[in-house]
């Protein structure tokens, strides 16, 4: 896998550095006059760029326009503005990188101040995006971090396809599935063979209290986010009917009045949803888990616990992310650089008992409904229902779909058989889940569309008839 | 702590995230910590940010050197105005800015001069860390801290390898937070008020909705009494009797008007953890090796809390434990029904209750002794009875003299010539180097070629003062030709910290741990 990247960005690279010779920029030792650079500055840098080495790559020459190209050239999108992010930027300023754009949806709250520590208090409210890239710009002369107080689907192939490479420092699994879709909608293919030139590679990395993992994903090449949806624990959901009649645990209390009571009663007023940042909300759940836990004589209940259940809070410290954001950072470092041979393919750290990590090659799924080009097999009687296709959807573990739309070519047409997320349409298309698939008119062998939020693209599969 | 979102204060809204790892305690033992850094380098001040943002109470900077461009150029916490300037000055501005709970303080000033006026400067800190400190510094503070009983943490990178070491005499830690802890349910042993408790319920004579209800550990319990009478009180021992016992339940599933088994997914439960439910209740070795402590047999008005404690966990064991640790008191989550499962939560929990006053009265009566009175909580200890750890790491002095080297740990990994053993061998002989040279190898692209051969020479000598048989690959000189260089968790005593050294490899993204 290596040998054929490394030819393919050495090319972007080479190409690159043709037109800044071309455009007759002088290259001072150190960096460009123009560009704030002072003596020594890119020192620590040099020493990898500028000597070789036994464990570099094999196709690594040593330059002084690698470094140029890190400064000049290559564009580094940052997806996520939080403690991965901060940790993230601060790396990719610090080697080099000066093109950053960084996207995130958020805005700044208080308890993000413990380990994202681009925020002041006084930023609170403002979006992630833009405080993080004022304080980097103004930090680390001559970085130029552009923010987008976005999210992530709004934009399409047309600003993704202009950064080299791709690093995810993300809180969803739904937002890792769909940006790594969208890579693989780049990908082009050539008689069926992959033209490597499309790839863009993606650096994600997670953490979760001491826990954490960085995975280096070349698209159509190594395996991707949804070849290796099993590695991801289950998200856990109390069952509705402890919830409902049989409380045990605390948890069992806040769901209760989470899910049942609030939407009975409404108390702040008709549509107004709850809203597990706002004091007021947490403090009326707060009370209410209280009187209900009295009630079977559970204990345990705190404000603490009350907020963690209904925001599915993760423990966070600054520590985890630092390490997360370093082992990508020098991912991105070397695949930009060449320079070393990168992650292949997944690193898992943990530092609850002492400090441990565990890297690994994550295998590709044979049938990977992101990256195989397979259309993937449904299996199903003729005479099961569409509620059927739609319950195997969500609930398999290699799917995981929130809330598919099928659509179905038939006599030349489109027809959607369900969709969820228009309201008019779901009530439209509602009967459909209680018919049989021969009663839809499915046909052995019928391809069917399924759009979902976890990916950009729709995802194709094949209907094969049981019986 | 306030519950109500009013009293919630801002620290706790800003710590929300990591109280929910360490608690309020824990943030206290952060709060109360003053941690020092030796030389504000980049690698110093990533980790002081990560001691500054969640709290710790005061940091001190100790630095003689002054800023470079190089410095400014890897370093976050230093901007170019700062380039001529003190470094532990530079620094400690940058970073106090991160967080206005946090108290920074510097001292312009090398260590080595510290070491020379003032020793005692040191003993004041809970922590000192290191950074980027040559062999003979490194080994001189070394001895300082371990007599005055201050852990210290010595880091060093250099070009993709990250090292750390950790010396602490002796560390101890209450919670230990496993992650994959046993459950301590005493089914093997059950004291009398579960028994009396099991005892209650008559499973043959239940209504469906109670039966199906019913938590599994009553279930287990219930059929382990079966199991006694026809096996001469023998606890199910090898895979052919957990599987006749978990068939043993599994026909005592409720059937229809057909003889079709109900669904009962609390039996269902206890068929899936019979496995787990049935190890004989015993306290781990680790927790026997604190037990048995030679070094705090004899408790004194100085003895720290954690071994009185621990001596008091011991009489428990040997009088009203008859051999067991204090219950722990917590239960699983299971199927059943709000009023069994807390019923049977409340038994455990004041079981564990009643063991935890009799070991504070232990405690009270072994400080009564050396003349002290009892003033520090001990519930928190006996919850944690099982997961108790120490932690003892060697002095540096050890590690490095020729007699107590760690021969067996060192040739062992070196059997792979790539183990990150070798990158320890090579940050060791770079401080040989250094010591010969006065600067580290290759810093000038001229001096690459000829220093391959010096530190090769160093290697050697390395190898053969400590009596190392082992081969040390050339390409790894070249590599360290080419470049040019666990805080919290002693501070709170919670999670256990690394012993006694680590090696992180970032060209490979590998790490290993070893005891030197």
């Amino acid at each position: 896998m290596n040998l054929l990247l490394f030819s393919l960005f050495r090319e972007k690279k080479r190409r690159r550095i043709e037109e800044l010779a071309q455009s007759q920029k002088k290259a001072v030792d150190g960096g460009n006059e123009d560009s704030q650079d002072w003596d020594g500055r890119w020192n620590h840098v040099k020493k990898f760029l500028e000597r070789s080495g036994p464990f570099t790559h094999p196709d690594f020459e040593p330059s002084t326009e690698s470094l140029q190209f890190l400064l000049e050239s290559c564009k580094i999108l940052v997806i996520g503005a939080g403690g991965l992010g901060c940790e993230l930027l601060k790396n990719l300023a610090l080697s080099g990188f000066r093109k950053i754009h960084i996207v995130d949806m958020d805005t700044i709250d208080v308890s993000n101040l413990n380990r994202q520590f681009l925020f002041r208090p006084k930023d609170v409210g403002r979006p992630k995006a833009d405080v993080a890239a004022d304080f980097i710009n103004s930090r680390v002369p001559g970085c130029n971090v552009v923010p987008h107080f976005k999210k992530i689907q709004v934009f399409d192939e047309s600003f993704y396809r202009q950064f080299h490479i791709i690093v995810c420092g993300l809180d969803s699994i739904i937002a890792r599935r769909w940006i790594n879709g969208m890579l693989m909608s780049l990908l082009i293919y050539e008689g069926g063979v992959l033209d490597t030139s499309t790839i863009i590679p993606l650096i994600d990395g997670g953490t979760e209290g001491f826990k954490g993992n960085a995975r280096v994903v070349l698209p159509g090449m190594t395996a991707c986010i949804d070849c290796t949806l099993e590695l991801y624990p289950p998200q856990i959901n109390f069952p509705m009917c402890t919830i409902a009649t049989m409380p045990r645990l605390p948890e069992h209390c806040i769901e209760y009045v989470h899910i049942l009571q609030w939407p009975k009663e409404k108390p702040f007023g008709d549509g107004v949803a709850l809203d597990g940042d706002d004091p007021q909300h947490i403090q009326w759940v707060f009370q209410r888990s209280q009187e209900r836990a009295a009630q079977f004589n559970i204990t345990g209940v705190t404000y603490r616990l009350t907020q963690g259940v209904v925001k599915r809070i993760i423990p966070a410290v600054a520590s985890t992310n630092a390490v997360i954001a370093a082992a990508c950072a020098s991912e991105v470092f070397k695949i930009a650089s060449s320079t070393y041979i990168p992650l292949n393919n997944y690193l898992v750290f943990n530092d609850v008992d002492g400090l441990y990590t565990y890297t690994f090659e994550a295998e590709r799924k044979e049938n990977c409904s992101a990256c195989s080009q397979v259309p993937h097999d449904l299996q199903f009687p003729s005479s099961a229902k569409l509620q059927d296709v739609l319950d195997y959807l969500i609930e398999s573990t290699a799917l995981q779909m929130k809330s598919p739309a099928i659509t179905a070519t038939m006599e030349g047409k489109n027809k959607t058989l369900y969709l969820q997320t228009v309201a008019s349409i779901e009530e439209r298309t509602r009967p459909n889940l209680c018919r049989t698939l021969k009663e839809l008119g499915l046909t052995d062998g019928q391809e069917l569309a399924v759009a979902d939020v976890t990916t950009p693209q729709t995802v194709l599969f094949r209907l094969n008839y049981t019986s | 702590m306030a519950q109500s979102a009013a009293g919630k204060s801002n620290k706790e809204q800003k710590y929300d995230r990591q109280l929910r790892l360490w608690g309020d305690h824990g943030q206290e033992a952060l709060e109360n910590a003053h941690v020092c850094l030796i030389n504000a380098t980049a690698t110093g001040t990533e980790i002081l940010k990560n001691l500054v943002l969640p709290g710790i109470g005061a940091f001190t900077i100790v630095d003689g050197h002054k800023v470079t461009g190089e410095d400014v150029g890897n370093n976050f916490f230093l901007s170019i105005s700062s380039i001529g300037k003190n470094r532990a000055q530079a620094a400690t501005e940058l970073l106090q800015e991160l967080n206005s709970d946090v108290s920074g303080n510097f001292v312009e000033e090398s260590p080595d001069k510290l070491l020379d006026n003032d020793p005692e400067f040191f003993h004041r800190f809970s922590l000192v860390i290191g950074v980027q400190l040559i062999e003979s510094t490194c080994l001189r503070l070394a001895g300082v801290l371990w007599n005055a009983g201050v852990p210290f943490l010595v880091c060093k990178t250099y070009g993709l390898v990250g090292y750390m070491r950790l010396a602490v005499k002796e560390h101890t830690v209450v919670e230990s937070h496993p992650d994959n802890a046993l459950e301590d349910l005493r089914l093997d042993q059950p004291f009398a008020e579960l028994k009396n408790h099991i005892q209650s319920y008559d499973l043959d004579n239940m209504d469906k909705k109670d039966h199906s209800h019913t938590p599994w550990i009553i279930v287990v319990a219930k059929y382990l009494e079966k199991w006694y009478n026809e096996h001469n009180y023998q606890l199910p021992k090898n895979y052919k009797e957990k599987e006749a016992f978990r068939q043993l339940i599994r026909e005592g599933i409720l059937k229809n008007e057909n003889g079709v088994a109900e669904d009962e997914e609390n039996f269902e439960e206890a068929i899936k953890n019979v496995n787990t439910a049935l190890n004989p209740t015993k306290i781990p070795s680790t927790v026997q090796d604190i037990l048995n402590a030679e070094g705090w047999k004899n408790i004194t008005a100085q003895t720290p809390a954690f071994w009185v404690m621990a001596r008091a966990v011991k009489e428990f064991v040997e009088n009203e434990g008859e051999g067991k640790l204090p219950v722990r008191g917590t239960i699983p989550d299971m199927i059943a029904d709000s009023e069994k499962f807390i019923n049977l939560q409340n038994v455990y929990r004041e079981k564990a209750m009643q063991d935890a006053s009799v070991v504070s009265k232990h405690v009270e009566s072994l400080l009564q002794s050396v003349g002290k009175v009892c003033v520090y909580k001990s519930k928190k200890k006996c919850k944690n009875a099982a997961f108790l750890r120490v932690v003892r790491c060697r002095s540096l002095a050890d590690e490095c003299s020729v007699e107590l080297v760690n021969k067996d740990e060192i040739t062992s990994c070196m059997d792979n010539p790539d183990s990150e053993m070798v990158l320890y061998l090579m940050l060791r002989s770079v401080d040989r180097f250094f010591q010969q040279h006065s600067r580290y190898p290759g810093v000038y692209n001229y001096q690459v070629e000829e220093d391959i051969g010096k530190l090769k020479l160093c290697v050697n000598s390395l190898l053969q003062e400590y009596g190392l048989n082992v081969n040390v690959k050339d390409d790894y000189i070249h590599e360290f030709c080419r470049y040019g260089a666990n805080a919290i968790k002693m501070i709170t005593h919670q999670f256990v910290p690394f012993n006694n050294t680590f090696i992180y490899n970032a060209m490979s993204q590998t790490s290993a741990t070893f005891q030197l």
